[in-house]
């Protein structure tokens, strides 16, 4: 696909003329970095930084079975969700292998919210509306609503400068709305950094206002734009997945290490079968956080794994952390190579580098 | 963007300064600015043959690895090593501290297939 076929977001004027780079991402025209990724990323990690999420796909959906409906479709417990309650949770084909992953608010006692990948938006649609009953309504929301991730430690001082000291911010993985210049806002506490942050939504009409207007209240508190950059650096010093990297039909949450966001105790949901044989059972690999130990080459997506000379794994994931300054990654592993502590070897243009399998995340907040 | 007029250029971005029988070759400033953030260079060994246009070093910012081609023909008479260290110096210093290697050429005849500091600004614009 060329540029000129790739979908651009209601901010994409604001990005060129913020002298954003741009790239294609997942059928999207998207910001990779405005000044650097170093700078961006550091801007999240001390301050705070604003990232256009527009492309991301928003469904509604609604009707008085839609929890009791999502249960069979999702791996987390919606019947767990209070009211302006969020929780993250896996779309599963009939295998148990990952769709998508998302994150799924409770709006309304009988109304979700579903935030889903954009490379993923229409498939995730698709296999919904495939599934869905007479008496729950889907709707694609994609195209009218924009969003936007503002993510740092000096957040809540954000939201005050916005909407007032009186104002109560949404506590951690919770929803609300609000009004800002008569601009209606839902507003999370959610994110995919590591910090504290909220995730924005509202009408695609007004982003660029809203954009401008974040950018102007944060000026004081060092907010700077972000890329998917720095968002690829952030998220995977965390150890949070990116799907079509880390997550694919060809795995599951359980190899993930993501079986947190799985409840087995719901009796049905499409590909619990798979998962609970490989919960009692153990999975065959497991996708394991790793970290060069000398001096090299940071690890990218694809580069072969090693351990005594044999190809074990690929990497999924790979970048130079820019909080930690060494190379970081994740690789599906076989589940016994995949202990803190394990030594292996990534092969970078022929050469191999050594590496060693940590604890997740890799950044923890001093 | 700085383009030096005293150097030769190619389209993948290298710069060239000639010295005597050897060039000293770096990134452009136009091409350091487009990575951003170099982390890691991965310099030729002394003694190392080439042909023109073969990849022969690396250079890796935080989003991706990309290729160093050889301008010319010739054999890698230097590294720069002060690379290892400081990666960034090919962010802060792209025509002086951060070169990336010299080349013993093996006909300067080739150097005139390389474009001067006019032909290069034309080509990025």
């Amino acid at each position: 696909m060329s540029d000129a076929e790739q979908k651009t977001t209601p901010l994409y004027q604001e990005h060129v003329r913020r002298g954003a780079k741009l790239i294609p991402f997942g059928g999207w025209l998207m910001p990779v970095q405005y000044s650097s990724i170093v700078d961006e990323h550091q801007a999240v990690r001390k301050n705070l930084g604003v990232f256009d999420i527009s492309h991301m796909g928003q469904f509604i959906v609604s009707g008085e079975n839609a929890g009791v409906w999502l249960n069979t479709m999702l791996t987390n417990n919606t019947e767990r969700l209070e009211d302006g309650e969020g929780q993250y949770t896996f779309l599963l084909n009939e295998k148990g292998g990952i769709i998508d992953d998302l994150i799924a608010y409770r709006i309304l006692p009988n109304e979700f919210l579903l935030v889903v990948n954009a490379s993923r938006a229409e498939e995730d649609c698709a296999w919904l509306q495939k599934h869905l009953p007479d008496d729950v309504k889907l709707k694609n929301r994609s195209a009218d609503f924009a969003g936007l991730a503002i993510q740092g430690p000096r957040v809540a001082d954000l939201f005050h400068s916005l909407f007032g000291e009186d104002v109560v911010p949404p506590a951690r993985n919770r929803i609300a709305d609000f009004d800002y210049k008569n601009i209606r806002l839902t507003i999370a506490r959610t994110g995919y950094t590591g910090e504290d942050g909220f995730e924005v939504f509202f009408a695609a009409k007004d982003a660029p206002f809203i954009w401008n207007e974040i950018l102007g209240k944060g000026e004081a508190l060092g907010i700077k734009p972000c890329g998917l950059g720095a968002r690829d650096t952030l998220r995977l010093e965390m150890c949070y997945p990116l799907n079509g990297s880390d997550l694919s039909p060809e795995h599951n949450p359980i190899e993930a290490g993501l079986g947190f966001f799985v409840d087995l105790k719901k009796t049905q949901f499409i590909g619990r079968e798979i998962l609970a044989r490989d919960k009692e059972k153990g999975p065959a690999r497991k996708l394991a956080p790793f970290r060069m130990t000398g001096k090299g080459p940071p690890p990218r997506p694809h580069y072969g794994v090693f351990q005594n000379g044999d190809r074990i794994a690929e990497v999924t994931s790979g970048t130079l952390s820019p909080s930690l300054n060494y190379g970081i990654g994740m690789a599906y592993v076989p589940a016994a190579q995949a202990k803190a502590g394990t030594e292996l070897e990534i092969e970078i243009r022929g050469q191999k580098f050594p590496a060693i399998i940590e604890k997740k995340p890799f950044y923890k907040k001093s | 963007m700085n383009v030096p007029d005293d150097l030769l250029y190619t389209e993948s971005h290298e710069w060239i300064r000639r010295e005597g029988d050897n060039i000293r070759v770096g990134i452009t400033d136009h091409a350091q600015a487009e990575l951003t953030d170099v982390v890691f260079v991965e310099v030729p060994k002394t003694g190392r043959q080439t042909k023109a246009k073969e990849a022969i070093a690396v250079v890796e910012s935080v989003k991706a690895a990309s290729d160093i081609y050889a301008p010319v023909a010739g054999t890698v008479v230097e590294g720069n090593q002060a690379l290892e260290s400081n990666p960034a110096l090919i962010n802060t210093d792209p025509f002086g501290e951060g070169w990336i290697f010299a080349l013993k050429i093996d006909n300067a005849d080739d150097l005139k297939n390389l474009k001067d500091a006019a032909a290069y600004r034309a080509a990025i614009g």
